[in-house]
């Protein structure tokens, strides 16, 4: 071999033997140890949060009030439940609550996929950026501000009607289609990020390689896009139905006399003082949400998640 | 239809993204049946030019005619070409089978014939028992074949292939090249292909175009563009050159120009007739069939010459040898200054 200047190797100092050394040796050489300093305090967190808080609402569903007294009595009966469960109020309040989450999630899907369409697939990085803001914008403001600003929209002379007025349209009032139209707008941000996330998923080719076999664009959106994007649409529905299902102060600005369940949880909580029911009432949520994501198990789009 | 009708006509065909030109004035022809690659650096306007034909981008000026007829403002729908794409760009909620059957069942071929014939396809690239599988469930190779099954069931007049062995390793790439060159022959199709992959290029195809910035830099046979380049950049990209500028031609070879010469043409040894120049071996590298050396000339100036390893002397350790670069002057190649 050709002699090649020997080169001056610098020396390296090895590293000393500090206590934080000794420890970063023995969390490298113990996995679980690890693990455990990782996940402690989000589980402590989590079990606290989560688990007591929804036992004991499970729990206190089985109590009942005195109702001399108003004293909570802790001993177990099935009377709240069979009362939410049989009562016809309940029922009615149930299926119009039922009705509204639908409709809001009906609306804010169809709404949904052509801005996230428009977002993921047509335009360019930078406007992609600034619509991407721009859905995430309205959460930075009051969900309280944004509910009432839809009161003073729909109001009587409000801008709605002073829009729609000229084509022979009113504005609905308070009530329910107010209701759903508020929610809409409350949750639309939460189902078109989990769409557009989900399109930005589908890789341009795949829609490419569609119309190079022959389809037409809208024959690509129903056999290529759609299904692809199913379990998106899932995920988006899953939040715009559970947050409409529990929401009760948008029905009580711009939703007139109607009541949804939130409403009645709220009035057995403060002025019935009856916890008790207030708890078997929450259950129906729960019930409906657990037969929800059922559903969507089945058709297979969460595995796809 | 006339013979002399080419597949693919390309008049003008520009494309500009913003100021920069992917693709700048080109003209060319590519007859029925031939086995076309464009090949070209990353950047060249080679995929660009696929997809002006595919129909996936519109030209900003220029024309594409398909047997004659202008498509240029065609949709990909409404072209009789298709595409194997770089990333295979299968259907990942269909099954193989449906993947295949996908371009029928768009232009209503009923159930039962469409399998029929998506099932014939897929034997054709010896994936028969594979239908019911998912894309996700095949291997690199086997996902390539099912896009070219899903390409071909629906009988296109140009098949537009995209870097489609990218992907592969080594050994499947060059198994996948001899079954592609069989797939042209037995359909009879033009096969436009596009790659970066020198070797890819000299194996498969009739005719090669060299892409450069836009342009095509050298149009012809793989020996044209292989044994008489005429630029120093496809002297360059396609195989190993050994390149004399003008002063170096003037001194070393008493040649005027600029002028290239292949490693392989080199041989080392004793001063021989032609031209020979006293040379020291600076590099051995061993590549198993052949033995790739690296050697200074007097004046400082470095060739690259590729040795058969015809005996076992070739593993010999000769760097600092002394010894004579000859070759003759007929292998020299002048080439056009850039």
């Amino acid at each position: 071999m050709a002699s090649s200047p020997s080169i001056e190797r610098a020396v390296v100092p090895r590293p000393r033997e500090t206590t934080a050394r000794k420890i970063s040796v023995f969390l490298s050489q113990h996995a679980r140890v690890r693990l455990a300093f990782l996940l402690s305090a989000p589980l402590f967190w989590l079990g606290l949060v989560y688990i007591v808080a929804l036992v004991s609402l499970l729990i206190t569903a089985f109590w009942s009030v005195d109702s001399f007294t108003g004293e909570v009595s802790t001993q177990f009966t099935l009377d709240n439940v069979i009362t939410v469960v049989t009562g016809s109020l309940y029922q009615a309040v149930t299926l119009r609550t039922v009705g509204v989450a639908l409709l809001v999630t009906i609306v804010d899907i169809v709404i949904a996929l052509p801005i996230a369409f428009f977002m993921a697939k047509v335009a360019g990085p930078r406007l992609q950026r600034i619509l991407v803001i721009a859905v995430l914008m309205p959460l930075w403001a009051s969900y309280l501000v944004k509910a009432y600003a839809w009161r003073s929209v729909l109001s009587q002379g409000g801008i709605f009607e002073w829009l729609v007025r000229p084509f022979g349209g009113e504005s609905p009032g308070y009530g329910l289609p107010a209701t759903i139209i508020t929610l809409a707008y409350l949750w639309l941000p939460y189902v078109i990020l989990p769409i557009y996330a989900g399109l930005e998923r589908v890789p341009n080719s795949l829609l490419e390689a569609s119309s190079d076999l022959g389809a037409k664009t809208g024959r690509t959106l129903r056999t290529i896009v759609l299904p692809m994007l199913w379990p998106a649409i899932i995920a988006g529905s899953i939040f715009s139905f559970s947050l409409s299902l529990g929401d009760y102060i948008t029905v009580n600005i711009v939703g007139g006399a109607n009541q949804l369940l939130g409403n009645l949880v709220y009035t057995n909580v403060g002025a019935a003082n009856n916890l008790p029911l207030a708890a078997a009432i929450a259950l129906i949520p729960i019930g409906i949400m657990i037969v929800y994501l059922t559903a969507a198990r089945r058709t297979g789009a969460l595995e796809n998640l | 239809m006339t013979t002399a009708t080419p597949a693919i006509r390309l008049t003008g065909l520009t494309k500009t993204f913003g100021a920069v030109n992917a693709v700048d004035h080109l003209d060319l022809d590519i007859a029925e049946g031939e086995f076309f690659s464009m090949l070209g650096p990353s950047g060249s306007g080679k995929t660009t030019v696929l997809r002006l034909i595919a129909g996936f981008e519109l030209p900003t000026s220029g024309t594409v005619e398909l047997l004659g007829q202008d498509v240029t403002s065609r949709a990909p729908f409404d072209r009789d070409v298709n595409t194997v794409f770089q990333d295979y760009a299968l259907f990942p909620h269909m099954s193989v089978l449906e993947n295949v059957a996908y371009g029928l069942r768009v232009r209503g071929v009923p159930k039962k014939e469409r399998l029929e014939r998506a099932t014939a396809a897929l034997e054709s690239v010896a994936l028969g028992t594979f239908g019911s599988r998912k894309p996700s469930q095949l291997s690199g190779g086997q996902r390539q074949r099912v896009a070219l099954a899903r390409a071909t069931v629906v009988q296109p007049k140009v098949l537009l292939l995209d870097e489609p062995l990218g992907a592969l390793d080594l050994k499947l790439r060059e198994q996948m090249q001899v079954e592609l060159k069989e797939l042209q022959r037995s359909l009879g199709i033009t096969f436009i292909f596009v790659t970066h992959d020198q070797e890819e290029a000299l194996t498969l195809s009739d005719r090669i175009a060299v892409f450069n910035n836009g342009r095509i830099e050298q149009l012809g046979t793989p020996a044209e563009i292989y044994e008489a380049p005429t630029s120093p950049f496809v002297a360059s990209f396609v195989g190993t050159s050994n390149l004399f500028d003008e002063t170096e031609s003037q001194q070393l070879l008493g040649l005027s120009g600029v002028n290239s010469i292949r490693p392989e043409k080199i041989t080392l040894g004793v001063k021989a007739a032609g031209i020979s120049l006293p040379a020291t071996i600076t590099e051995v590298i061993y590549l198993g069939t052949s033995t790739r050396l690296l050697v200074e000339l007097a004046g400082g100036k470095r060739l690259t010459v590729l040795e058969q390893n015809v005996s076992s002397r070739s593993t010999d350790d000769r760097r600092g040898d002394a010894v004579h670069a000859s070759f003759a002057k007929a292998d020299v190649v002048a080439l056009q200054p850039a």
